[in-house]
């Protein structure tokens, strides 16, 4: 027997409210599949399993909350004898019945259909009913509801970057160390890149830093990977945490997953598709969990340079400031480039400042040779 | 094409990114992206739309003369004409 878990969904996770099942009783599921929706303060989580098997039962109520760790459901394993089918909770005698288009349309409205009176037969839930009860909102105080539920939404996110940040500064002995990069090359070459491109086929300075700081750590795995137990876990792969800054104020720092394996044109996909689903709060719970570095571009917002704090488990965070023409010694001269500071946040339990340093060295050295990131 | 028509298209495009923004705060004669704060994606994002919506190729070479939203409008109008 399998239990599904309720996964941390991020360092500042305690606990989360149980949305919404994907699956059912019966219902075979795969590595990687998406089976129940979780609220956190940040997002509505789509929590994918990591197990094979047959869905036994649900136990996770919809609405509920739960602590991280609680069973939300079991599933047999593949090969093992699924047990036999739990006899039917009382639950489904008194369920309600509601026509399908009734539930589409009371979607469609913004009206919570289990609260509608049905009228129909053996009490039916009818689009009729859904019709009335439209009728009968008060629009008004539903917009004062949904502006109170966006503050309430703000303080939450903001009371869980707290909690992050603040068990970073307590237990993370941080060090900082930067060094500005030329970008000529990378500048001139994203230029002719993109160039020849049609506009949707176009690619960010942003993609070609993520790449190189995903090539670079191969090197380092005493920067990437979390630290858990008092131990550093090393990752063989990057799943590189992006953060990005929403509208409506807060920060998240969703993964993409195996930078250092992608191509530019794919990172540059999976970064436009997290930017766009971030913002409209739709995370999965692989990209929420699994970070094992951060990068930080604050340079968007026309900083010099970053001085970034760590996301905790993790044990090291890449930031870069913005890119600008600045004097720079270029052969024997000076002249006007593109450089950009690139700068690192460590975890000192880990590594070592002199780690730190070569890192940067050969972010820098990675960015010289675009065409091969 | 007229440039009223151009400007409340553009301003369109530039609402669907920034939701938030005010139209009423927003200086025609002032840096654009500043002002929306826009970020390198949502500047791209901005660009594709336009070229979505006035079928209008916008090299990369040209984005400094998309400076602020009086220059886009004039951009657009001159290419889309």
């Amino acid at each position: 027997m399998i239990e599904f878990k309720l996964p941390s969904l991020g360092a500042d996770m305690e606990e989360g409210k149980f949305l919404e099942w994907k699956v059912k009783p019966g219902d075979r599921v795969k590595r990687g599949d998406i089976v129940a929706v979780v609220e956190t303060p940040k997002a509505a989580v789509e929590v994918e399993i990591w197990d094979e098997g047959t869905v036994q039962e649900l136990l996770a109520k919809p609405g509920e909350t739960y602590p991280v760790g609680a069973v939300l459901a079991r599933l047999a394993g593949t090969g093992e004898k699924p047990a036999a089918v739990p006899p039917q909770k009382p639950q489904v005698q008194v369920r309600r019945r509601i026509s399908p288009a009734a539930r589409k349309h009371a979607e469609e409205r913004g009206i919570d259909v289990e609260k509608v009176q049905g009228t129909g037969p053996d009490g039916a839930v009818t689009v009729e009913d859904v019709e009335a009860a439209a009728a009968k909102k008060i629009l008004p105080k539903e917009k004062e509801q949904d502006k109170s539920l966006q503050q309430d939404k703000s303080l939450q996110m903001r009371a869980a970057i707290a909690a992050a940040m603040s068990r970073s500064k307590r237990e993370i002995p941080h060090y900082y160390l930067s060094e500005t990069i030329p970008m000529l090359r990378a500048s001139e070459w994203l230029a002719r890149e993109n160039e020849k491109r049609p506009v949707t086929g176009r690619l960010l300075m942003a993609v070609l830093q993520l790449k190189a700081v995903a090539l670079a750590l191969a090197k380092f795995p005493d920067l990437n990977g979390f630290y858990r137990d008092g131990a550093h876990q090393p990752s063989a792969a990057v799943h590189a945490g992006v953060a990005i800054s929403l509208r409506q104020g807060g920060l998240i720092a969703p993964a993409i997953h195996d930078v250092q394996a992608k191509t530019l044109d794919a990172l540059m996909k999976d970064l436009a598709d997290l930017v766009k689903r971030a913002r409209a709060g739709s995370l999965r719970s692989s990209e929420m969990s699994d970070p094992t570095v951060t990068v930080t571009n604050l340079g968007e917002g026309g900083v010099e340079s970053v001085f970034p704090i760590i996301y905790p488990p993790q044990v090291a965070i890449v930031g870069f400031g913005t890119l600008a023409e600045r004097p720079w010694a270029h052969e024997g001269g000076l002249r006007a480039l593109p450089t950009v500071v690139a700068s690192i946040g460590a975890d000192h339990r880990v590594s070592d400042g002199h780690r730190g340093a070569l890192y940067l060295a050969e972010l820098a050295r990675l960015l010289q040779e675009p065409e091969k990131l | 094409m007229d440039k009223t028509a151009v400007k409340n298209q553009v301003l369109e495009e530039l609402k669907r990114i920034a939701p938030e923004l005010e139209e009423g705060e927003l200086r025609l004669d002032r840096p654009l992206r500043e002002q929306v704060d826009l970020d390198s994606m949502d500047w791209l994002n901005f660009i594709v739309a336009l070229h979505e919506r006035f079928k209008v190729e916008i090299p990369e070479a040209d984005y400094r003369k998309l400076g602020t939203l009086d220059e886009t409008v004039a951009y657009l109008a001159a290419k889309a004409a």
